[in-house]
């Protein structure tokens, strides 16, 4: 059995098309992540797994239960950390931690040990308001609310998206830590850097997903040699690169810019310097972001030719 | 059960840690019965005239000296022309001005009639209508102790009259049940609409939806605390009435609370309705304000039903405060039991049979 199954999901609302028939499966003990933009429809896809939200189409099923059908088996198996902190800001922390073990009719006594890592470097604040926590502590009483009734499968919306790097380096160790326990976690996140953290990841981009795989498979996903050149004038670099024949899929990244080109690298780097003397040229090791940036020009092109 | 009471607990405890809660609940009442049982009244005092007696006779000093006489009316005869009293009228010194003609005393004592003129600024038309009243009977009363002085008798009838149930017309014995009737009626139809589009805002609700909680737990542990605190609000507020002003409680008190029991389920569906339409606080306050000011208006609080319009009695059918101030004052002014209220019970019963369910089925826990 796989933790999660989805067959050809569609969401639409009144004029937007939130997600176009997906298709995946989720091992369970896999940490499985959806990275993608704002937009993507990541939250509409983790609302259908949770049974807030009914498909329009297609069918998925959470852990053997039917979304649609067995939403109540769902609701006794599954922990969701939404994208937004939604914990009641006027409850201490103590107060939320309990009533959530009550609705849940969880001991915390007896789970305690699973939420005793994260619940630990909370629990000196507990008589503090959860609405007067700082970000990387919310989100540590986000997790131990949705862990305390001991599920089976984690979903987490865009856990680290407001939170500190140092907060966001340590929540995703206590993730791996969770996962080593046997959890199945499913989670979304805008950024790119956090995909090599899971097992297997789907790009996610207007409802579709573009590729899916492990973290290091997707960045082989590039054809061909990726380069990156960095100079003084980076827009001018740019434009002249897009205006190149040779160069393909150019874009900005950082301060940079990446790009593809057809023919010899030895005359495209002269042609370059030509223009640039001072630029920096240099093959690169394609990122999880390149290739999200590749596939989704690409998807966009494809759209375009469609809609005529 | 127990899940109900978790949920009820919770409540509890975020009412109770809202600043702005516990002066809602105990001052707001405390200011409404002070100011609304004793500064409006039936009465009208203080009512500025001024009188143009271009007679200048005993008859016309006597009447002028009555009106100076009553308790009503503030006289002045600064005016030498009718310019002047229009020119007061205008300015806003005078409410109104009386003007006694000239042969005003020849016209009377030849039994003639005789006629004056009264002119009333209608701004206010309920104030001018009472104005009109008292200086009639005050010229009524002239008349009439003319004919008595000149032996020759006119023949009169004279009413007597006995205002049952409220002896004195004592104006907070009348407006006070009301009163109490509208804070309950606020204090649960705000509370209630206002808490779950709150939940929605805060997007708490999302965390409660994947809870396995059932949607009856989840609606009861959310009116039930509601329903406490406004019954707790109306026995606060008929202490105070009764510490204030003595209003009578002639029925039993019993009677009112289990009545006002159905009340509030009405009043508190009411209000999930409003919060599960709307999305934001700042739409389900101003759902919320619109039915109230609405159902106020037409709740016979300030104006008797009976002299409204057919159409605005027929949109009363459905108004529940309406039925709530009836028999409020019903039984705290009359002493009506239940056998004279089950009507009204059977009513309040039918709108909590409709309301909540429709409420409970429009709530979702998915979309």
């Amino acid at each position: 059995m796989f933790a999660v199954e989805a067959h050809n999901l569609v969401k639409k609302y009144k004029d937007v098309q939130a997600l176009n028939s997906l298709n995946f499966k989720i091992e369970q003990g896999e940490m499985y992540g959806f990275i993608g933009p704002d937009g993507a429809g990541k939250t509409s896809l983790f609302r259908i797994l949770t049974s807030l939200l009914i498909p329009n189409k297609g069918s998925a099923t959470v852990m053997g239960h039917d979304v649609v059908k067995d939403y109540r088996e769902i609701r006794k198996i599954s922990g969701y950390m939404p994208g937004r902190f939604s914990l009641y800001p006027d409850l201490s922390v103590e107060e939320n931690l309990q009533f959530f073990a009550s609705v849940f009719k969880a001991d915390i006594q007896e789970n305690y040990h699973l939420i005793k890592d994260i619940y630990s470097h909370i629990e000196p604040f507990k008589k503090r308001r959860a609405g007067k926590l700082s970000g990387g502590m919310k989100q540590k009483l986000a997790l131990s609310c949705a862990l305390i009734h001991k599920p089976e499968i984690l979903f987490l919306d865009e856990p680290t998206t407001g939170v500190d790097p140092v907060s966001r380096q340590e929540f995703w160790e206590m993730l791996g830590r969770l996962q080593k326990d046997g959890l199945t976690i499913v989670v979304s996140t805008p950024y790119m850097d956090e995909a090599s953290r899971c097992d297997r990841i789907a790009m996610i981009y207007r409802g579709d997903i573009l590729a899916e795989d492990t973290p290091e498979a997707i960045c082989n996903m590039v054809d061909g040699e990726l380069w990156s050149a960095a100079g003084a004038q980076g827009y001018n670099l740019l434009i002249f690169l897009r205006s190149c024949s040779e160069c393909v899929n150019v874009y900005p990244f950082g301060q940079e810019v990446h790009f593809q080109f057809h023919g010899d690298h030895e005359n495209m780097q002269e042609k370059v310097r030509e223009q640039f003397p001072d630029v920096i040229l240099r093959e690169i090791r394609p990122s999880v972001e390149d290739v999200f940036l590749n596939l989704s020009a690409d998807a966009a092109k494809e759209k375009e030719v469609l809609n005529g | 059960m127990k899940t109900i009471l978790i949920f009820i607990q919770k409540e509890f405890l975020q009412i109770f840690r809202n600043r702005a809660m516990l002066p809602m609940i105990f001052v707001m009442p405390l200011i409404q019965l002070l100011i609304l049982g004793s500064a409006a009244t039936f009465e009208l005092r203080n009512i500025k005239m001024e009188i143009l007696d271009q007679d200048l006779s005993p008859a016309s000093r006597e009447l002028t000296a009555r009106f100076q006489h009553s308790p009503f009316f503030i006289v002045s005869n600064n005016a030498n022309d009718i310019a002047d009293c229009e020119f007061a009228l205008d300015k806003g010194w005078a409410d109104c001005y009386l003007v006694l003609p000239e042969g005003f005393e020849r016209d009377l004592v030849n039994r003639q009639g005789a006629e004056i003129q009264l002119v009333l600024n209608s701004i206010n038309a309920s104030a001018a209508a009472l104005i009109n009243a008292y200086s009639t009977a005050i010229a009524t009363e002239y008349v009439q102790s003319l004919s008595d002085g000149s032996g020759q008798s006119i023949p009169m009838i004279e009413s007597t009259y006995s205002y049952y149930f409220n002896p004195e017309m004592n104006y907070p014995s009348f407006m006070v049940p009301g009163i109490l009737a509208l804070l309950i009626t606020m204090i649960g139809l705000f509370l209630s609409s206002m808490n779950i589009v709150r939940e929605k805002e805060i997007g708490t609700i999302e965390q409660i939806n994947i809870t396995p909680v059932k949607k009856y737990q989840f609606i009861a542990g959310k009116l039930i605390p509601f329903w406490i605190i406004a019954q707790v609000e109306l026995a606060f507020g008929l202490v105070i009435a009764w510490l204030l002003y003595r209003i009578p409680m002639e029925g039993s008190l019993l009677l009112l609370f289990s009545f006002t029991a159905i009340y509030l389920i009405v009043v508190l569906s009411m209000g999930l309705l409003v919060s599960t339409i709307n999305r934001t606080q700042q739409q389900a306050m101003f759902v919320a304000w619109f039915f109230m000011v609405l159902f106020i208006i037409l709740s016979g609080l300030f104006t008797p039903v009976d002299s409204m319009p057919g159409w605005a009695q027929k949109i009363n059918i459905i108004n529940p405060i309406k039925y709530f101030i009836e028999f409020i004052r019903m039984v705290l002014l009359k002493g009506s039991g239940f056998a004279e209220t089950k009507h009204l019970f059977a009513i309040m019963g039918a709108f909590a049979g409709i309301l909540l369910p429709l409420a409970m089925w429009q709530y979702r826990k998915r979309e």
